[in-house]
């Protein structure tokens, strides 16, 4: 009886697991045909920009049955090369469009800032922008220079490829490889419970998170930029000096479904929405 | 009885054909890795990328260096502290506990093995960093990291070593204790040897777990891209470096990120090699 | 048994040993219910996230990651199933094969999570066009878990003594009713403690499901739907949402109850099945 099982060919195992393979392809193909329907709308990018883009989402399908929008982060650069690749209907970029993106077109939802925020028990309240240089150099390394206590100061730096870096940079005139870190976070709300948890750190979120967090009584506080203190009001207000708009950017003028939810997220139909997640409506 | 030979025969042909699909999955996943890490190989070099020590993609420099020393230093620290602690645990188990206590025991090592990284993670970022920078700021570093990746690893050498101690028959400790043997002789002289590969294997799974370890060592490592000088220095793990850039990388710096995974799994071949010859029975027991 | 110093010592080492474990695990577990508890209710369980995960329920995501855990364990299973019949019992057939074919899944099962994430990202998401969806991430998922099948199958093979082979091969049975009437019965709770710690480890997965069935909260009407399970939604709501630690710590306790419950239930099936296994 043994014998007859060991004639079976080694090679047909082979085939069956090809077979398998390709069955599993063939159906992925399928697939995506399917998904790529007219009531249907892929938008990735920005993370900062995802939360707020995911509740219109919500509010657009509940307005419009049978239509299904799916927002996916992964970050500003990948919202501008999948809207041109068109792997995304529209990208989400948490910035304004360089002039090497010219290309693209964008529509502005909403504007952030970024504030520099420390722990709450840190009686330091404001620092310059030359003491902000100086500290994210290695320069300043004591709050006490600053006109704190006598403390190490923790330096909190975001991960690179973020917007918020580039933004945070660029405004300050500093290199990316100038800095010298303690800790190096991802997403804003790391930073806020990384500072929250440190009494020397400083650092930079969105302001929005941070203004959610210092009211929801996590031990943070937002320190004032060039003199203007930092809030969604004064952003409101076109004062504050670290600003940015968050867009959603095709690469085709939009048409059908992609230009009315555009039409849709920039309308006053959704201010509330922007306002709950502090961040600031446009002005029509 | 013919129809029964046919049937066999396709039992066989199924059965090698799911074995041989799960064999060359392993190729697969390297073949892919490979594939995607290749434009980056191209332009620096596998040399450069495993020495450099500046990691600065969007401008073009990759050097992995700091973070291998960051994900090895964690690794062998969290081993360290959880190897000893898991045995002793497991021979606690095993040897010393009254019934319901072992058991007890036993049941908490299964729910501490199946909880999600991040709640570890998340526990090491407002408990454990904010008392360790009381010490020293930043508090995110390879310390924190250690503890939390040895607690993560901990129930797996436990639960894994006292199977071991289980399939140890009974007679041996009662011929040990016949003999007149000493609980720690007998331990030292019968049951630990009978149960070596069994720990053996613990250790092993354990070192695959630490090393493959993100999500909790991306929240309270530090992340800094820097060879780390003392135990209070923040450091990034290889891990955390796919996890944190990822969703942000393009082209090259994607590519580089594949790369960073291919070194992870080429360094677990490694592993598991060299604990194919080091352990005569292999790692099957 | 005589005692020793030594033994007093180690003795003492064990307790000591065990009772940090329990602290450390009581320190962590009352940190994720005391915080939770005051949350979980109906309305969480079966309600939709609303305002960024802040508000509401997570049903959605409960059905996403049963999704996820359906698809892995539908591909795993069965493959597993078959490679490891194949090891263990026509493994004599080809023994270079064999080794080799056993080397690599210890490899595999080494691998990291995250590892696994780029693959499925780069192979299911981008290559076979499944995109960021359920499909991807349970497929994810099954390549993580089937060495853990596979092992723990075998050993349930293993456990079945050659006598009882030796008999159906001298009753005539063919093969395939020798496999199907009796080795698998007898590897069932073998496989299943596999199963258990397979969907153990698929459940607290984060890494790994990032990248390949991405961020969507909603409810999913196919697996090509992009669905978030559990571990992800936990992680962000705590790392990505400001204010959702209260929601995330709720999700953490519902992740904690299945897990105690799965661990329960497997336990109990297998003295069920054991005690089956003696009576015949």
């Amino acid at each position: 009886m043994n014998e007859n099982i060991a004639q079976t060919n080694p090679r047909h195992g082979l085939l069956l697991a090809l077979g398998l393979l390709s069955l599993l392809v063939a159906s992925c193909g399928q697939s995506r045909v399917t998904s790529q329907s007219a009531n249907r709308l892929t938008l990735t990018g920005s993370s900062t920009v995802a939360p707020l883009a995911t509740e219109i989402a919500r509010r657009y399908e509940d307005q419009h049955p049978g239509v299904r929008i799916d927002v996916q982060t992964g970050g500003s650069a990948r919202g501008i090369a999948d809207a041109r690749s068109g792997v995304a209907d529209i990208g989400m970029v948490s910035r304004d469009l360089k002039t090497s993106e010219s290309d693209l077109l964008a529509f502005t939802i909403a504007g952030d800032g970024i504030a520099l925020i420390v722990n709450r028990a840190n009686p330091v309240t404001e620092l310059s922008d030359e003491q902000v240089v100086a500290i994210y150099r290695g320069q300043i390394r004591n709050w006490s220079h600053v006109g704190g206590e006598d403390r190490t100061i923790t330096v909190v730096n975001k991960a690179e490829g973020r917007s918020t870096l580039e933004l945070f940079l660029s405004h300050f005139g500093l290199e990316n490889s100038e800095i010298r870190a303690d800790v190096v976070i991802g997403d804003n709300e790391q930073g806020v419970k990384t500072v929250a948890g440190l009494p020397g750190a400083l650092g930079y979120v969105s302001i929005g998170t941070a203004e959610t967090d210092a009211a929801r009584g996590v031990s943070i506080r937002l320190l004032p930029m060039g003199g203007v203190e930092a809030s969604v009001s004064s952003l409101q207000q076109g004062r504050f000096p670290l600003s940015r708009r968050l867009n959603l950017v095709s690469s085709l003028p939009p048409e059908g479904l992609a230009k009315s939810f555009i039409d849709f997220a920039r309308s006053a139909e959704v201010a509330d929405l922007v306002a709950g997640l502090a961040f600031v409506p446009i002005r029509p | 009885m013919n129809r029964n030979r046919k049937t066999d025969q396709l039992l066989g042909v199924l059965v090698k054909g799911c074995a041989i699909l799960a064999g060359t999955l392993l190729l697969l996943v390297i073949l892919y890795l490979v594939h995607e890490s290749l434009p980056l190989l191209r332009t620096t070099g596998a040399g450069r990328l495993l020495t450099d020590s500046a990691w600065r993609p969007t401008s073009g420099q990759f050097g992995l260096w700091p973070m291998i020393a960051g994900t090895l230093t964690v690794t062998a620290g969290a081993l360290l502290l959880a190897t000893p602690i898991g045995l002793l645990s497991a021979l606690f188990c095993r040897c010393y506990a009254p019934r319901p206590l072992g058991k007890l025991l036993r049941r908490i090592l299964e729910l501490l093995a199946g909880l999600p990284s991040v709640v570890y993670g998340f526990w090491g970022l407002v408990v454990l960093v904010p008392l360790i920078a009381r010490i020293r700021p930043p508090g995110a570093s390879v310390l924190a990291g250690i503890l939390v990746v040895a607690i993560m690893v901990l129930p797996t050498i436990a639960l894994l070593v006292d199977a071991a101690l289980e399939s140890v028959p009974a007679d041996y400790s009662r011929g040990a204790a016949a003999l007149g043997m000493t609980r720690w002789g007998a331990l030292r002289g019968v049951i630990l040897p009978a149960a070596s590969s069994g720990i053996f294997t613990a250790v092993l799974l354990a070192t695959a777990r630490a090393l493959g370890e993100t999500m909790a060592a991306l929240m309270v490592c530090g992340n800094v891209v820097r060879t780390p000088e003392s135990l209070l220095d923040p450091v990034r793990t290889l891990t955390a470096n796919i996890a944190l850039e990822m969703a942000y990388a393009m082209d090259l710096h994607r590519s580089s990120l594949f790369a960073t995974g291919l070194l992870l799994a080429l360094i677990v071949t490694g592993l598991v090699a060299l604990a194919e010859v080091l352990s005569p029975e292999g790692i099957d027991a | 048994m005589r005692e020793s110093r030594t033994d007093r010592l180690l003795e003492l080492a064990c307790w000591c040993s065990a009772f940090m474990v329990l602290a450390i695990a009581g320190w962590i577990l009352f940190d994720v219910m005391g915080h939770g508890f005051r949350r979980v209710d109906l309305n969480f369980l079966l309600g939709s996230p609303i305002d960024a995960g802040r508000q509401g329920g997570i049903a959605p995501i409960l059905v996403s990651t049963v999704l996820i855990l359906g698809v892995c364990m539908t591909v795993a299973v069965p493959i597993g199933v078959g490679a490891a019949v194949a090891l263990s019992e026509y493994g004599s057939e080809g023994r270079r094969a064999t080794r080799l074919i056993r080397a690599s899944l210890d490899v595999l099962a080494g691998i990291p999570s995250i590892v696994f994430g780029l693959f499925g990202n780069a192979l299911f998401c981008r290559a076979l066009g499944m995109g960021f969806s359920i499909a991807s991430g349970g497929l994810t998922l099954a390549c993580m878990a089937l060495p853990l099948v596979i092992r723990s199958t075998e050993e349930g093979l293993r456990s079945v003594p050659v006598e009882y082979r030796h008999a159906a091969a001298a009753l005539g049975m063919s093969r395939t009713s020798t496999l199907v009437h009796l080795l698998l019965p007898a590897a069932t709770p073998g496989l299943l403690v596999g199963l258990v710690l397979g969907i153990g480890r698929a459940l607290a997965e984060t890494a790994a499901l990032l990248f390949t069935s991405g961020y969507v909260s909603r409810w999913p009407t196919s697996i090509f739907d992009s669905g978030r399970t559990l571990s992800v939604h936990i992680y962000d709501l705590s790392m990505n949402v400001p204010g959702g630690d209260g929601n995330s710590h709720a999700s953490a306790l519902v992740l904690v109850a299945l897990l105690i419950g799965i661990n329960l239930t497997a336990s109990l099936m297998a003295n069920v099945w054991l005690r089956r296994r003696i009576r015949t």
